[in-house]
């Protein structure tokens, strides 16, 4: 959980692609990706992470497998140190919300993020501000990524859930608006709340 | 406030409305009955609960249930995906601004806007309904599940003919007594009960503990108890005002129609009763019974022409009566003189039966005394009106076993009949009392003003109490669910809607006390402390 307790927010990552409803962003450091249904923040815009991978810097050179004789998976990385200067980690986070002036809105913002424009992860204070109320649970529910929605909704309420200090009463909120929400899908729902937990 | 119970999403004037609950308000809570003010934009809505029901949003979610052991999904779910409904008539309305709260609460011709928040109905809300005991208002209860008093307006009451119902045990008797206790001291009408069980004079049982006072016991100077049955009053300790007997000579064919069923009279027998009495005169049933020469018997039969199985069927039923014992050739007193002088000077008549309590001797006795006492007063009305003074004091006679004077074929026979049909023309109403409604004429059932009624649990009986009134069927499932005892459901001409409510507590000399002060401790307080101790 270190990129939730650390109290100095240090940028993370960087918009390499964006759009109104999405923006890409590739990780200053390999594998240092924020949590899937994590809160991030590039300029005025919050985001959500949904998804993340890990690949080769160069688009058509495939990694190849390296560990046949290492004895542990670090061993592959300490023979190979430029290995960590071939290989990039990204992530995309779905756009939940933005700042105007001093109000926080739970929709789309006019302009979608900058190219290039930092990325942090948010801490537990903004976090808090941010899930006062449930009008991104309705973006969530309508994005379509590989991840299935089911997932990353409660991977993002479980990593909000940790910034409040009655949880449990987060959740049972963010349950009923979604109930109010996917109030005709109770397959849906159910399939959540199974993961809240 | 935390009576606060959730939100309208469907409503229709025709149909009622559908009130969404809150999560936190649980369905268990909510009683059938219960009283619930709709704010609507521009008025408050007064309504009651009519049905209670379980909604889900989803479809699905019966097929496959959550696993609600899971406290987590469990609290989630109620009231979201799981809901709570109520469904709501409402029966009153109270516009917002200051005309129309002088106005009062109206009859409802609209209905509450989307999303109108419901409460619970406060103490504050039923009170400007029904009104707060003073001298004309009387508490008789309290509403289903409030703690708080339930007036009845006894002058508007008395105004009209009215009947209490409810099966055998649901308390009745006691509610009856409760309210002639009100009317005795509210309604400025005089009683004449007909009292069949000998449970309203001096003393009535209870199936849970000692006897309960009767009114002479708690009201000495405002009531006197005649009786059939001189012997069976005096061994139950009971002082009576009078011994009522009966003279043949004073009972009228009219008398013996309604007694047709239960004397097994045929039509035609009947019939004969009206050319017997004019070939005799008053001592008619003497002289048929003593016709026993068989050539009188021939003669009479030719003249009256009269057949002879006729003939011996009446005297059959005849000689029924005759064997009542308060019945005499000829009694030099005379009862209705007596009972109209005690009703004259304020004074409340119960009339035991003592042994008698078989329906011939009742429906006998309380149709010919009745019939007698109401055309005094129809005479007596009319020359008030004549003269431009007094009328008597209006009169409420109550009788048990209506069904028996006011089934459809005897009703238009008997004075009953016509007092509930006249509305009180002439200063009289009824105070009808039965187990089965639906043995009253239908028509006799429409022209009561007020109908108190508990348990009931006949179809039949439901519908002939409820013919007529708006709501009818929501009422239907107030009705059939109340409590077998000491629960009822009112409506009609006294009160401003209907409501279920618990009967006030009799029997316990804490009620007495609170009884016979009528709502004014103050005042009553000493003379009632030296009575029961
Ligand atoms: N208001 C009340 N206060 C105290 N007890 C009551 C009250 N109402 C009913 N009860 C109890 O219920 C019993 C039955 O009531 P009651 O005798 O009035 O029934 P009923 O309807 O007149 O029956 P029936 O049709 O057989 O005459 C009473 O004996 C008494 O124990
Ligand atoms: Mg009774």
């Amino acid at each position: 959980m270190r990129f939730i307790n650390n109290q100095t927010p240090n940028k993370i990552a960087e918009v390499i692609e964006a759009s109104t409803a999405q923006f890409a962003a590739q990780c200053y450091e390999l594998y240092e990706i924020p949590p899937l249904g994590s809160l991030v923040k590039t300029g005025d815009i919050y985001g959500i992470v949904a998804e993340a991978m890990t690949s080769s810097l160069e688009p058509g050179r495939k990694p190849i497998a390296r560990g046949k004789d290492e004895a542990s998976e670090e061993a592959v990385y300490e023979s190979s140190p430029q290995l960590s200067k071939l290989l990039r980690s990204e992530f995309i986070a779905v756009v939940a919300g933005h700042k105007d002036g001093d109000n926080l809105r739970q929709y789309l913002p006019p302009q979608p993020a900058r190219i290039h424009g930092f990325v942090y992860l948010c801490q537990p204070d903004e976090v808090r501000e941010f899930s006062q109320s449930f009008g991104f649970l309705n973006i969530l529910t309508n994005v379509a990524l590989p991840v299935p929605t089911e997932e990353l909704i409660a991977a993002t309420l479980r990593q909000m859930s940790r910034a409040h200090e009655d949880s449990r009463a987060f959740l049972v909120a963010a349950g009923k608006e979604l109930a109010n929400l996917l109030s005709a899908d109770f397959i849906r729902l159910k399939n959540i709340l199974g993961r809240l937990q | 406030m935390s009576d606060r119970l959730g939100i309208v999403t469907v409503a229709s004037l025709e149909k009622g409305v559908d009130v969404r609950l809150d999560s936190p308000v649980s369905v268990e809570d909510m009683v059938v009955g219960r009283y619930v003010t709709i704010e609507g934009q521009k008025r408050r809505f007064f309504g009651m609960i009519t049905d209670v029901s379980l909604g889900v949003t989803d479809p699905r979610l019966a097929v496959s249930p959550p696993d609600i052991a899971d406290p987590f999904i469990a609290e989630v779910l109620t009231g979201t995906s799981t809901f709570g409904t109520i469904h709501v008539t409402p029966m009153l309305t109270i516009g917002g601004d200051a005309a129309a709260l002088l106005e009062g609460p109206q009859p409802v011709k609209t209905i509450p806007g989307h999303f109108s928040t419901v409460n619970l109905a406060s103490e504050r809300d039923i009170e400007l309904v029904f009104g707060k005991e003073d001298p004309q208002r009387f508490n008789i209860g309290n509403p289903l599940d409030m703690e708080l008093k339930l007036c009845l307006n006894l002058v508007e009451f008395v105004k009209r003919s009215n009947g209490i119902f409810g099966k055998s045990g649901t308390g009745k008797t006691f509610l009856t007594r409760i309210l002639l206790i009100g009317m005795l001291q509210k309604s400025q009408a005089v009683n004449l009960i007909f009292d069949m069980h000998n449970e309203y004079g001096w003393q009535g049982t209870s199936e849970a503990g000692p006897p309960v006072k009767g009114l002479k016991q708690l009201f000495q100077s405002k009531v006197a108890v005649f009786t059939l049955d001189e012997e069976n009053s005096r061994r139950r300790g009971v002082s009576t005002d009078f011994v009522v007997k009966i003279g043949y000579d004073e009972i009228e064919p009219e008398d013996i129609a309604i007694l047709r069923s239960t004397l097994n009279l045929t039509d035609l027998a009947v019939e004969a009763t009206y050319q017997l009495r004019r070939r005799f005169g008053r001592s008619w049933i003497l002289k048929t019974l003593d016709t026993e020469d068989p050539d009188e018997v021939k003669q009479l039969l030719e003249e009256s022409k009269i057949h002879e199985s006729t003939l011996q069927s009446l005297k059959r039923g005849l000689a029924t009566i005759r064997r009542l014992p308060f019945i005499e050739p000829h009694t030099p007193v005379d009862a209705v003189k007596s009972i109209l002088d005690h009703l004259d000077r304020g004074i409340n008549v119960v009339l035991e039966f003592g042994r008698y309590r078989d329906i011939t001797a009742y429906v006998l006795v309380a149709n010919m005394l009745a019939r007698r006492i109401y055309s005094q007063y129809q005479s007596r009305t009319e020359k008030a009106m004549a003269e431009g003074t007094a009328p008597p004091n209006p009169l409420v006679i109550t009788i048990e076993e209506a069904h028996k004077f006011l089934n459809p074929e005897v009703s238009s026979q008997t004075i009953f009949g016509t007092i509930a049909r006249e509305m009180r023309k002439y200063n009289v109403s009824l105070l009808v009392i039965d187990q089965r409604p639906s043995g009253i004429d239908s028509e006799v059932m429409s022209q009561m003003g007020t109908k108190i009624t508990c348990l009931l649990d006949n179809e039949r009986d439901i519908d002939s109490v409820l013919a007529g009134v708006s709501g009818k069927s929501e009422l239907k499932s107030v009705l059939a669910r109340l409590a077998p005892k000491q629960q009822a459901l009112i409506f009609g001409h006294a009160v401003p809607m209907p409501v279920a409510f618990q009967p006030r507590e009799y029997g316990s000399a804490r009620s007495y006390k609170d009884l016979v002060s009528g709502g004014q401790p103050e005042q009553a307080e000493k003379d009632v402390e030296e009575l029961w101790e």
